[in-house]
């Protein structure tokens, strides 16, 4: 399996061919439609993260035996979907202690960093620590 | 440029030069500034009044013998009368400046309540109204015990009359209503709606926010007991703000804040209030901002206001022209008295992805609830998208708007 940074250089490769904002953009809604549809009963606010404008919602499942930590998500927004599918590219599937290792460095060489600042009002920087914190508890468990 | 802007009396062309913030560059693109409602843009005439304010008469007023302080008082109370002439109001005692819309909207809900209000009492606040028209009552309401009740409004964002006919009780003890939507754009007939509440001898609030810069204000014409506005929202520097109230209401008014400026004489005993305007401006205050304000209102008069309300209703007639051609938009807000605010959804487009990708192209919007959930509640919305219009747009701004929504909707399919 690649490890996260592989996945991450990946990205960035998809990504870097693009000059264009609008190019960059285009990518990331195709990826919120490829996003799949969390199922509507995990729609609920324990598993919301709400923005002022967006929300995110999140739920994970993680496997003891496998020591496997998986996420499904969803946004209302498609642009959140695109990102929201590229950390669950890059974060689901790993062990807690992959999970609160990560540098997440594909966001900002894509040029996207200003969607995880603590001021947009998107849910996504909430959507990290919630993630971080999933782990947290997980590798306690 | 188009035919109906060289019809107008205004040239948005060469005002535009007036502002440095709009020759800029977004993301390599020119920045067209649809997010007039939140805040304009400043004249150079401005920015450079706060400068020369620094530089030449920054000095605390109305207590220093010397000249710097002299200097800066004359300022800040011709400032006082300066604003006092924009809203036509009697007499510039009754020109109370505070740090904006919200905190005049606030020292009324304080001080207004402290004076008249008692439990079971009501205040009445239109469907439409800001946050800051709606929460400041809320805490009055919860302090006092009194009720809030809402004037409802149509699909188009009129104002049902009848329904507020039959809401003006003997409990209400004020109404409070804004002259202009921060998202429909109605501009509300508030002259008639004082009318009906004098009548039964009701005071009226009127939030100027979103009407002081785009329509010619008579707070006297209007029979207003109070009007509130901010500067920022009329090409003047943040942080300031405008109260007026009618005399005799603000005399029988107890302060908002205590401290600096708002006293007379301080005894531990007892205290002494200052007279008015004095009574409610606790604390120092923006006497740099105020010297810059004048500035601005200078500027905009110079204009004209009957001219700018001219020049934007064309803008705003044509922006709803081109937008509601595009094929699965809806304006939100379709009052045949509207200032220049259009609001918006696109079916199948969430207005945040929408914002981001118009500012990738230079195109600023506002998206959200506008600080007014209730309204867009009640009409069925959670968010929406919005263009807000200022003299110094043109409808060439407008054609790039509405190919940046066509681009966009591809983007979609």
């Amino acid at each position: 399996m690649e490890t996260i940074n592989q996945i991450q250089d990946e990205i960035i490769d998809e990504f870097s061919v693009l000059d264009d904002w609008m190019d960059k953009y285009q990518l990331l809604i195709d990826m919120g439609n490829d996003l799949p549809a969390l199922d509507e009963a995990f729609k609920k606010p324990q598993y919301l993260i709400e923005g002022c404008q967006s929300r995110v919602w999140v739920v994970a499942d993680y496997d003891k035996a496998s020591n496997i930590v998986t996420f499904r998500a969803e946004s209302d927004t498609v642009i959140v979907k695109g990102l929201v599918f590229l950390l669950l590219k890059v974060l689901s599937g790993r062990t807690p202690d992959e999970i609160l290792n990560a540098d997440l460095y594909f966001i900002d060489e894509i040029g996207l960093k200003e969607h995880l600042s603590p001021t947009r009002s998107n849910g996504l920087f909430s959507m990290v620590k919630q993630i971080l914190d999933y782990a947290r508890v997980f590798k306690t468990m | 440029m188009s035919a109906i802007c060289s019809q107008s009396a205004i040239d948005a062309k060469a005002l535009r030069a007036d502002f440095p913030i709009l020759a800029s560059q977004v993301y390599g693109k020119p920045l067209v500034y649809f997010d007039n409602a939140a805040t304009t843009q400043k004249p150079k005439v401005v920015i450079e009044a706060i400068s020369r304010a620094y530089e030449t008469c920054n000095a605390n007023v109305h207590r220093g013998v010397h000249y710097l302080s002299q200097q800066a008082t004359q300022a800040h109370e011709e400032a006082r009368e300066v604003v006092r002439d924009f809203i036509h109001a009697a007499s510039s005692d009754e020109i109370i400046f505070t740090r904006g819309t919200t905190e005049s909207i606030n020292l009324v809900a304080f001080s207004f309540g402290e004076a008249f209000c008692q439990a079971g009492d009501e205040i009445l606040i239109s469907g439409m109204e800001h946050h800051s028209n709606i929460v400041p009552w809320q805490m009055l309401c919860e302090r006092k015990g009194l009720t809030l009740r809402v004037i409802p409004f149509d699909e188009n964002g009129n104002l049902l009359l009848d329904e507020y006919a039959a809401l003006l009780g003997s409990k209400v003890k004020l109404v409070a209503l804004t002259q202009v939507s921060n998202v429909l754009g109605t501009i509300n007939p508030v002259a008639e709606m004082i009318r009906m509440a004098h009548a039964q001898q009701i005071p009226v609030l009127v939030d100027g926010a979103q009407a002081a810069a785009h329509i010619s204000v008579d707070v006297q014409a209007l029979d207003a007991d109070f009007y509130a506005f901010s500067a920022h929202k009329l090409y003047g520097p943040t942080g300031l703000g405008v109260l007026y109230g009618k005399r005799a209401l603000l005399e029988a008014m107890p302060p908002y804040q205590g401290g600096g400026e708002m006293i007379d004489q301080v005894h531990y005993s007892h205290t002494t209030y200052n007279v008015l305007p004095y009574k409610f401006e606790a604390g120092t205050p923006d006497f740099i901002g105020t010297t810059a304000f004048t500035t601005a209102l200078r500027y905009v008069q110079n204009i004209g206001m009957d001219k700018i309300a001219r020049y934007e209703d064309e803008l705003l007639q044509y922006a709803t022209e081109k937008m509601q051609a595009i094929e699965g938009l809806r304006i939100i807000g379709t009052s045949a008295h509207k200032s220049a605010v259009v609001s918006f959804v696109i079916d199948g487009i969430h207005p945040y992805d929408l914002g981001l990708l118009l500012d990738k192209l230079g195109i600023a919007i506002r998206t959200g609830h506008h600080c007014a959930q209730p309204l867009l509640e009640s009409m069925g919305y959670e968010v929406c998208a919005r263009a807000s219009f200022a003299f110094y747009n043109t409808t060439d701004e407008i054609d790039a708007l509405v190919a940046a929504l066509l681009r966009i909707q591809k983007m979609f399919k």
